[in-house]
């Protein structure tokens, strides 16, 4: 006797892999096939509780949705009253279709796919990888749900009549479209981890379900940046707990109760960064670590310093200036010139940061930082403007609570003369 | 399945292109022909005649009116096309690519919609 319960938990294991083998008996048809996954598993909750669980769920559940999909689309063609010289069903025998690898790897390129717009990427990845409701992806974007459901409606119908294959991308093509899988998670992650509008449970959500799907990158292509997207994912994540006080502010990096960083996730972090970066280096085909990799290197440097006052500045120094040389952009230009004067002092980093000047004067953090080094360098007037130019850009509620706090500290100080 | 790649240049590119540019672009635009129609993707392909010569044509009401000009003025024209033949959008998109005016204007690729009901359309 199976419960409920049970069952359920079988279908929110299996559902994304049975639903990626059934697009592909129902020939990129994604409502089609949804439509079936929820039929198959229907008639599960029917079935088991009295004839048992089978061996193979999975293989079941995939058979039963195969013979559903085949009996619907020949319907569906004699409905139209069309002479088939040939049989509409491309047979693919139930066999194949569980031995078949993993045909989650198809789904996640196809919901990629270049021709698809970013937000529409996103949607669909968390509709049918995730099986997230298109409300909840319109909870998570801050969106109304009608928008969303018609963003998700567009994006399966130009999948099926523009006919984007269904298909792993040949190898030509495969480290490029995998980097548009990653921008997908690693956004995906962003809005659960930086965002601060809407409820924190649900958000913690949007990271695990990120984390999941780098999870599932990982172990389909083995892809070295993908190992370094999960290992930075994890590492910002681990510090969940930490990141905010019970009375949900803001705790900067060096004040956070290191005790309370979960370790299990730091530890599986620390064994893909070397990983990451080493193939990285000697094959891959980008020539070199990329933006991920070097990342979540700084991230590990971060997470392996026992208290704040022994982080590695130099070690990350050196990194963000490999990503500038790699990938020049003048937020990590910013992160440079903030980790040197981490090394050398704020006198050293002033002046770096400064230069950007042009480039982020719209950029909250750039007027923090320049305000941080103004404060720690006694430029006690000089500082409260900064801040106050922050502050007059911040977007999110905690960090402009936290840079009010540093402004009333600074009241508190003299400057020197 | 077919798609139609809608050519888009600016016509005045082509305008200001010299005589040697312009010729080399035209041999290019052959090549490309021949090679599609070898490998069976061709269907049909013309390059249109500038904008200043095109009408357009609107019937409301029984009353048919009939303006200069094209539907919407814009920086880049539908200067030609292409009717194709191809496996997927992926294919498609790839020989689209290939097209000489990929790399001065842009093309749009659109599926033709494909009509169950006999006697529909075709």
């Amino acid at each position: 006797m199976q419960s409920v319960a049970a069952i359920e938990t079988v279908f929110r294991q299996e559902r994304a892999r049975v639903l990626a083998t059934t697009i592909r008996v129902t020939n990129g048809d994604f409502d089609l096939a949804e439509e079936i996954v929820q039929e198959a598993f229907a008639a599960a909750l029917a079935r088991w509780p009295t004839e048992g669980t089978p061996a193979e769920p999975r293989a079941w559940l995939i058979s039963v949705a195969r013979n559903k999909a085949i009996d619907t689309i020949r319907r569906r063609v004699k409905l139209r009253a069309i002479v088939a010289a040939e049989d509409p069903v491309d047979a693919v025998a139930a066999s194949e279709l569980v031995a078949v690898p993993d045909d989650r790897l198809r789904l996640i390129f196809t919901c990629c796919h270049p021709a698809l717009a970013r937000e529409a990427q996103v949607a669909l990845t968390l509709r049918t990888l995730g099986g997230l409701t298109t409300e909840e992806i319109a909870r998570a974007f801050l969106s109304a749900p009608a928008t969303m459901a018609q963003r998700l409606v567009r994006a399966k119908s130009k999948i099926k009549e523009a006919r984007i294959p269904y298909e792993v991308p040949e190898a030509s093509q495969l480290a490029e479209r995998t980097d548009a899988v990653m921008a997908v998670v690693y956004l995906v992650f962003n809005e659960g981890y930086a965002a601060t509008a809407g409820d924190a449970w649900f958000r913690r959500d949007l990271c695990r379900e990120a984390i999941r799907l780098g999870r599932l990158l990982v172990e389909l292509t083995g892809d070295c940046e993908a190992k370094g997207l999960l290992a930075l994912m994890l590492l910002h994540d681990s510090r969940r707990d930490a990141r905010t006080d019970a009375a949900g502010d803001l705790v900067l990096l060096e004040d956070q109760d290191r005790a309370t960083w979960d370790r299990a996730q730091i530890d599986e972090a620390l064994v893909l960064v070397p990983e990451a970066l080493r193939a990285a280096t000697t094959a891959g085909p980008r020539g070199g670590p990329g933006p991920y990799a070097l990342q979540s290197a700084i991230a590990a440097l971060h997470a392996s310093a026992p208290r704040a006052a022994d982080t590695d500045w130099p070690q990350i120094a050196a990194l963000f200036g490999e990503l500038m040389r790699r990938h020049p952009s003048p937020v990590i230009a910013l992160n440079h010139a903030v980790a040197i004067a981490m090394w050398r002092g704020p006198a050293a980093g002033l002046p770096l940061i400064e230069a950007l000047k042009q480039d982020l004067t719209d950029y909250h953090l750039w007027h923090a930082a320049r305000a941080d080094l103004l404060r720690r360098l006694g430029r006690t007037r000089e500082a409260a403007t900064a801040y106050r130019g922050a502050l007059a850009r911040v977007g999110s509620e905690p960090e402009r609570r936290f840079l009010e706090r540093r402004l009333a500290e600074l009241a508190g100080e003299r400057e020197p003369r | 399945m077919q798609y139609l790649l809608l050519i888009y240049d600016n016509e005045k590119v082509w305008a200001d292109m010299s005589p040697e540019e312009s010729g080399k672009l035209f041999a290019e635009y052959m090549t490309f022909s021949k090679e599609i129609r070898a490998s069976g993707h061709l269907i049909a392909g013309e390059a249109l005649q500038p904008v200043h010569t095109a009408t357009t044509v609107r019937t409301r009401d029984g009353k048919t009116t009939t303006t200069d000009g094209p539907f919407a003025e814009t920086r880049e024209q539908l200067g030609g096309f292409y009717m194709i033949n191809a496996k997927d959008l992926d294919e498609a998109t790839k020989i689209a690519a290939r097209i000489p005016s990929a790399r001065l204007g842009s093309i749009e690729i659109r599926p033709v919609q494909q009509f169950d009901q006999p006697g529909s359309m075709r």
